[in-house]
């Protein structure tokens, strides 16, 4: 029975939210008129041109996921293994980058002195993905059993060898798991590849949006099936190379997993990390947050207090308490969705046999165009249920885009529930019921948690389809944003750099508030 | 006036003012929806006293820039999200009537528009606000360099002018297309070799033409009067762009604008076709041209009224200058062939 609802609900939302609404737009591309018209599919494979930008769109996300894992794995096992004072605080720091809005990202990385090149859209890449890779590899590594690399060093093997013997086998899933998700990201960038690779660069989802805002919806239909297939094929690709690790762990307390910094080895590798973060991640966050401040006349809080009083007068102004409020009520909701949702569906991703095709089902919404969906949920929920102008819909649209976070993360934990355990619960008498939520649950909620997190932060950041939805105006903070950096003046520049700054601490203050919330829950492990 | 007298005064008074706030509640209790784009502003007094007068609400729909905002308006028409659109401009306004999105409506009030505004002879859509796409320069960096600013649109491709200029992407901004149009009206849509825009787009482009996605960089990156290390004196914006550069004192403005350069943008405004509310869908269309509305829009959206007669405030009056005779291109030329444009752009230009 509670198989049946780890897969209804899933299923249903996925089917309803996403395959219902792309269908329906691509559909409206691909039958004109109502018979089905594959020419323009035939068009888009023959099309030299578009075959170099399938070729770049590729090529750039396959590298920059490469550069985020060389650069994420060191600091996630810093993060999750080695005990220094602000440990929580840096992996706060870390998801800064993931939910502010390129266009506030590009303009940092401009006032350092990168010009549109494709070194800027690699390093941007990787400037938003490392926390992807830190949190999904972290989470896992920070429970993982250390004695077993303790008693390998211990026998004569070296650091590498312990490392590629034991814990990189171990973390293969969660690698796999968060390449994926980045590399989809990277596939379907779009803002990164506009505004910081220059114009003369061009992805498969650059190309959608154009002729989708062109209306060319026969063409952005069949390059959004080219976009589909080759999201299908790498998700499959990568769940072979995953495989089902059904090697049970000994997952540990984070408590007992950590060790103090000891060594030449541990201390070099933590100032590294920290050093390489702050130079990557940190600078262009530095440069936002001194522009905030940076006002005509010395430095001050002239701009924030602007955003107070900027166009106070207008209907669509927005105190910037209530914007704050705004985007805490929207994350709060995706968060939830994504739980209710994700939450079932790792158990049926861990436990089945067709498993796998859920997980890449939940993943398809990371590599659709964000225009398609958009104009998806605007046909689609039509009249008698119309959704197009309900609030419900950017939670809605940011759980997409979260839930396929909380299942991968979710995932290997549940794996790796010791059977024994179980086992052992049954014999002493405990009913499957009792045994899923006294065994199962409580180390679920492990991965849960962090996926929870991400949820948030995904919400925080404004991503997903709701760019291209008319809604009703319940402004949050990256919309604020946008609307001061549409217009000229000096003042508001600096608001929007203000309103930016905000943005930073808030999402610093939800990841360790919910860092707290997981270590209370699990403190008991 | 006796207290007897008073008193009755005071019932008539009072009976007449709750008739007039029942028929009132009585008259119009609906809100009207209006689907914009994102830069769409009103201020709050003005909009009220819309309301406080016909009893009608307004909820504001946001819908992305100018160009989604029609989009969605296409793909939603069977069951319009929507009573007004307000957003339409002359560059996209034939895709909006060849769709059949609106409902012909003509407002009394536009009477008060000059005709050249009214470009639809069948009143699908009304005019409403007026803005010119213009090349802007950074005054102050021209006397630094003791360079002459530039006039007109030919000579920013002289030498002089090397490496000065950035535009936006007319693919992807809302900005660098009616630029582009702009160089069509201006040089002719000829064949290569002859003159035309394209061969003036090469030109640019050998001058070291500095092209960006959006309007946002352009302005806050490259431009010298406004980015703090801007390292372009000449930027594609909007002939009100100038008064966010007045000094403290309010005498001089820093950028000034290339008045041969510039580009007609109108605005409209049309009831959505399937509306349930076309009595309130046609109020609000005409309170867009009322004078409230009309003299509110520079300081709101920084563009200017159509409205004869409308007052602009005097920052505007005075530092933003408005062209006598913009270049402009009817709409259905640029219906026409604006996709063909912008993709031979695109080779000129950036492959």
């Amino acid at each position: 029975m509670r198989r049946v609802a780890f897969w209804a609900i899933p299923v249903a939302f996925l089917g309803f939210f996403f395959v219902y609404p792309v269908v329906t737009i691509i559909g409206r591309g691909l039958w004109p008129g109502g018979h089905l018209d594959l020419s323009p599919v035939g068009g888009v494979i023959t099309d030299p041109s578009l075959r170099g930008i399938l070729w770049f769109t590729v090529w750039q996300a396959a590298v920059s996921t490469v550069l985020t894992l060389l650069v994420a794995l060191p600091a996630a096992f810093v993060i999750a293994r080695l005990q220094f004072r602000g440990r929580a605080l840096v992996r706060a720091l870390m998801t800064v980058p993931f939910v502010l809005p390129t266009v506030v990202v590009a303009s940092s990385f401009r006032a350092l002195g990168f010009g549109p090149s494709t070194t800027a859209i690699l390093l941007a890449h990787v400037f938003f993905n490392v926390a992807v890779v830190v949190r999904t590899v972290g989470g896992l590594w920070s429970h993982l059993d250390p004695r077993q690399e303790d008693a390998a060093r211990v026998l004569g093997a070296t650091r590498l060898r312990v490392f590629t013997s034991i814990t990189l086998p171990a973390l293969r899933p969660a690698i796999l798991a968060a390449a994926s998700i980045v590399y989809l990201f990277c596939f379907t960038s779009f803002g990164v590849i506009l505004i910081l690779g220059g114009p003369s660069r061009a992805t498969l989802e650059t190309e959608i949006f154009r002729q989708a805002t062109q209306l060319n919806l026969e063409t952005a239909a069949a390059l959004s099936i080219a976009q589909l297939l080759a999201t299908v094929a790498m998700l499959v690709v990568a769940g072979r190379l995953q495989g089902r690790s059904d090697v049970a762990m000994d997952l540990q307390p984070v408590t007992d997993t950590a060790r103090a910094v000891r060594g030449r080895g541990d201390r070099g590798l933590l100032i590294g990390v920290l050093v390489s973060a702050a130079a990557l991640l940190g600078t262009p966050i530095a440069v936002l947050v001194v522009r905030s401040f940076d006002t005509a006349h010395g430095f001050g809080f002239d701009f924030y207090r602007a955003l107070s009083t900027l166009r106070a007068d207008s209907v669509l102004f927005v105190p910037p308490v209530e914007a704050i409020g705004n985007s805490l009520l929207y994350a709060t909701a995706a968060t939830v969705i994504a739980l209710l949702v994700g939450g079932p569906a790792a158990f049926a991703v861990a436990r089945s046999r067709r498993g796998g095709a859920l997980d890449v089902g939940l993943a398809l919404p990371l590599g659709v165009s964000a225009v398609m969906v958009g104009f998806g949920f605007l046909i689609a929920f039509d009249p008698p249920v119309d959704l197009r102008s309900s609030w419900v819909l950017v939670p809605i649209a940011h759980a997409l885009v979260a839930i396929p976070f909380v299942v991968r993360i979710a995932v290997p934990v549940i794996r790796a529930i010791d059977p024994r355990l179980r086992e052992a619960a049954a014999v002493l008498g405990a009913s499957p019921r009792t045994i899923w939520r006294e065994v199962d649950l409580p180390v679920a909620a492990r991965g849960l948690m962090v996926g929870a997190g991400f949820a948030f932060a995904i919400s925080l950041g404004e991503f997903g389809a709701t760019a291209f939805i008319a809604r009703p105006d319940r402004p949050t903070l990256p919309v604020v944003i946008f609307r001061l950096l549409g217009q000229p003046g000096a003042q508001n520049f600096g608001a929007a750099m203000a309103a930016s700054t905000i943005l930073v601490a808030l999402t610093v203050a939800a990841m360790l508030g919910i860092e707290r919330l997981r270590a209370g829950e699990l403190g008991a492990f | 006036m006796s207290a007897r007298r008073l008193l009755s005064l005071v019932v008539v008074v009072c009976l007449g003012l709750g008739v007039f706030a029942t028929s009132a509640s009585a008259r119009e209790p609906v809100t009207i929806t209006l689907m914009t784009h994102d830069s769409f502003n009103v201020s709050k007094s003005v909009l009220r006293a819309f309301t406080r007068s016909t009893g009608i609400k307004v909820r504001v729909l946001r819908a992305g820039d100018a160009g989604q905002a029609l989009n969605q308006a296409i793909l939603t028409k069977d069951h319009p999200l929507a009573d007004v659109l307000y957003g339409i401009d002359n560059t996209f306004l034939s895709r909006g009537l060849a769709n059949g999105i609106f409902e012909p409506y003509r407002s009394a009030a536009l009477d008060t528009v000059p005709a050249v505004y009214d470009l639809d002879a069948r009143h699908r859509v009304t005019p409403i606000d007026r803005s010119y796409v213009c090349v802007n320069d950074d005054t102050r960096w021209f006397s630094d360099h003791n360079i002459a600013r530039p006039t007109t649109l030919e000579g920013l491709a002289r030498p002089e002018y090397r490496g000065l200029l950035v535009v936006e992407n007319p693919a992807t901004s809302s900005t660098g297309l009616p630029f582009l149009l702009a160089t069509v009206a201006e040089f002719g849509d000829t064949a290569p070799g002859e003159g035309g825009w394209r061969d003036y787009w090469a030109q640019l482009r050998a001058n070291d033409v500095l092209v960006v996605d959006g309007w946002e960089q352009a302005w806050y990156e490259h431009f010298t009067a406004g980015a703090k290390d801007g390292d372009r004196p000449l930027v594609v914006s909007y002939a009100s762009s100038p008064p966010a550069t007045v000094n403290k004192a309010g005498t001089s403005a820093r950028a000034g604008t290339l008045l041969e350069s510039c580009f007609e943008q109108v605005e409209f405004a049309g009831v959505l076709r399937g509306t349930e509310h076309r009595r309130g869908a046609r109020k609000l269309i005409d309170f867009m041209l009322s004078k409230p509305f009309q003299e509110d829009v520079p300081e709101q959206m920084y563009v200017f009224p159509v409205r004869d007669g409308a007052v602009v405030p005097p920052a505007f009056a005075k530092f933003a200058q408005v062209p006598d005779d913009p270049l402009t291109l009817s709409a259905d030329l640029i219906d026409e062939n604006r996709e063909r444009w912008i993709r031979e752009w695109t080779e000129i230009v950036l492959r």
